[in-house]
């Protein structure tokens, strides 16, 4: 209760400040409007539904490509820390790929793939494979020996070992490695939408790059904010209860 | 299947080790782990290993668990050859080695989940029947880290007999804890055993504990590991550390042990 009290008044302050710094007058309105002037934009896109559209369709881009980004890099970063040969290949690969920022296959994928949806879909997921690939790789590598051995007197082999021992015991990696991909993918995919229109829809980056064509300060800072609480929400929706869970399970952290 | 056939012992195993070597290429060169090592086990016998450290005694159980293989020699459980690990040759080490993403059930219940045979409600049975030996049915639902270091072998001895082997090896499963835990523990080992029958061997640097525990002592020396002397301890059970009778053979052990190892210095 005391650290909601705490968040809530850290805000409110935060919003004063700014109606403040409007209210001296140094900045045009146009450059920085007054925090009533964005609310009354994001009011009025609730209203006509354009934001939800908006959020609706890069959240669905976003999860597509996440989860395709997920269900490769888990499998392969386990395989690379099984396997010399392919942490040597693949392994070395990711780690070349993953230093490219990701809104730098953004050209590509539309040389590639034109601009559509499949462009989108593979930026998100060139954002986020590389880095789960290289944290579970990490985790799985850095597992003390002695689970697997454990589990190999128990009878356990082969699949068994790496489904039931290797991969939750780097659950922690994992999480952490699901996580950065996250960002990642979030931030490549705001990237791909604010470059390019697709015709098949309008995600926030766009409505973003909207407002700074029609010159509508409203719109860009409203739709910043709509971003950064996506963001918040994401973190502590998707991956809160993980981390929470790990911590109670391993006993690590508060 | 029922969980009674599947609580039921099957016959200890025999355990034949002949001329067995092992070596380890190390930074320094080949370490000679083990030399040209053969031991026979009884059914339901209680043998333990000692010496000091880099003497082998490890390596012998994780080539009797199947975890490593020998480079010379053969080994051989009721006949048949071990090739590799197995749920009927079991293991505890001397960290716990409990997996902390699963719960004190969970970890009892990892064995079991491998005995396709068994339902799930038989597999909690047979579960909940060995933490009840242990002690430590009531911690169930605990997590690992709440756990004490006693309380954490106990259960790794739990999961360690789950799936019922028929040989247990051990690698100095109390040496990480302290005098008054091991005592209990010792207590509580001995009644387990006399229970549940099993062929247990049972590696330690701590000649006390050896001859507290173990039907026979084996002495091995380090550097080729090999083995020295037996002795057999014919002390009634149960047995308790602290008695003068076991203090005798401790001593008369340990002079040996330290013969051993003498001459072994001086012919260097």
């Amino acid at each position: 209760m005391k650290r909601i009290l705490h968040s809530t008044v850290f805000f409110i302050g935060l919003i004063l400040l700014w109606q403040a710094l409007v209210s001296a007058g140094l900045w045009s309105p146009v450059l920085l409007p007054p925090p009533g002037d964005v609310a009354h934009y994001l009011l009025k896109a609730v209203r006509d539904g354009s934001l939800f559209e908006a959020s609706l369709v890069t959240m669905g881009r976003l999860l597509a490509g996440y989860l395709i980004g997920c269900l490769l890099g888990l499998p392969l970063g386990l395989a690379c820390s099984r396997s010399q040969m392919l942490s040597d290949t693949v392994g070395v690969l990711a780690l070349g790929l993953q230093t490219l920022p990701s809104v730098c296959w953004v050209p590509l994928a539309l040389l590639w793939y034109g601009q559509s949806e499949t462009a989108m879909l593979f930026v998100v997921v060139m954002g986020t494979l590389w880095s789960v690939l290289i944290a579970v790789d990490n985790g799985a590598r850095s597992l003390p020996p002695i689970y697997v051995r454990a589990a190999r007197t128990m009878g356990s082999q082969g699949i068994h070992t790496l489904v039931k021992v290797i991969l939750p015991a780097s659950l922690p990696f994992v999480v952490s490695g699901m996580k950065q991909g996250w960002a990642f993918a979030w931030r490549s995919l705001m990237a791909a939408e604010i470059y390019v229109t697709i015709l098949t829809g309008y995600g926030l980056g766009h409505l973003l790059h909207f407002g700074r064509e029609l010159n509508d300060m409203n719109q860009v800072i409203g739709v910043m904010l709509v971003i950064v609480v996506i963001g918040l929400l994401a973190d502590k929706l998707l991956f809160a209860p993980w981390e929470q869970f790990l911590h109670r399970r391993w006993g690590t952290g508060r | 299947m029922t969980v009674t056939s599947e609580l039921e012992n099957p016959a200890p195993a025999k355990l034949a080790v002949e001329h067995v070597s092992k070596s380890f290429r190390t930074k320094r060169g080949t370490l000679q782990a083990l030399d040209d090592v053969s031991l026979s086990v009884e059914e339901g016998e209680f043998v333990c290993l000692v010496g000091p450290s880099g003497c082998g005694k490890s390596t012998l159980l994780n080539l009797v668990t199947g975890l490593d293989a020998p480079d010379q020699g053969t080994l051989s459980s009721d006949g048949v050859a071990i090739t590799r690990t197995g749920r009927e040759r079991g293991m505890m080490f001397q960290e716990h080695a409990l997996f902390p993403w699963l719960d004190v059930l969970g970890n009892v219940l990892f064995g079991l989940k491998l005995k396709p045979h068994l339902s799930k409600e038989e597999r909690l049975q047979v579960a909940k029947f060995y933490l009840e030996l242990v002690g430590l049915k009531a911690f169930m639902h605990a997590n690992i880290h709440e756990l004490s270091g006693g309380m954490k072998q106990r259960v790794a001895l739990a999961r360690a007999l789950a799936p019922n082997p028929r040989l247990l090896c051990m690698d100095e499963p109390f040496a990480a804890l302290d005098a008054m835990t091991r005592e209990h523990l010792y207590a509580d080992l001995q009644t387990i055993w006399s229970r549940r029958k099993k062929t247990i061997l049972f590696v330690t640097h701590n000649v006390r504990e050896a001859v507290c525990l173990g039907d026979r002592v084996v002495l091995f020396s380090p550097n080729p590991g090999r083995i020295r002397e037996e002795f057999r301890i014919d002390l009634p059970r149960p047995r308790d550390i602290n008695s003068v009778q076991l203090a005798e053979h401790a001593t008369r052990i340990t002079r040996a042990l330290k013969s051993h190892t003498e001459a072994m210095t001086t012919a260097e």
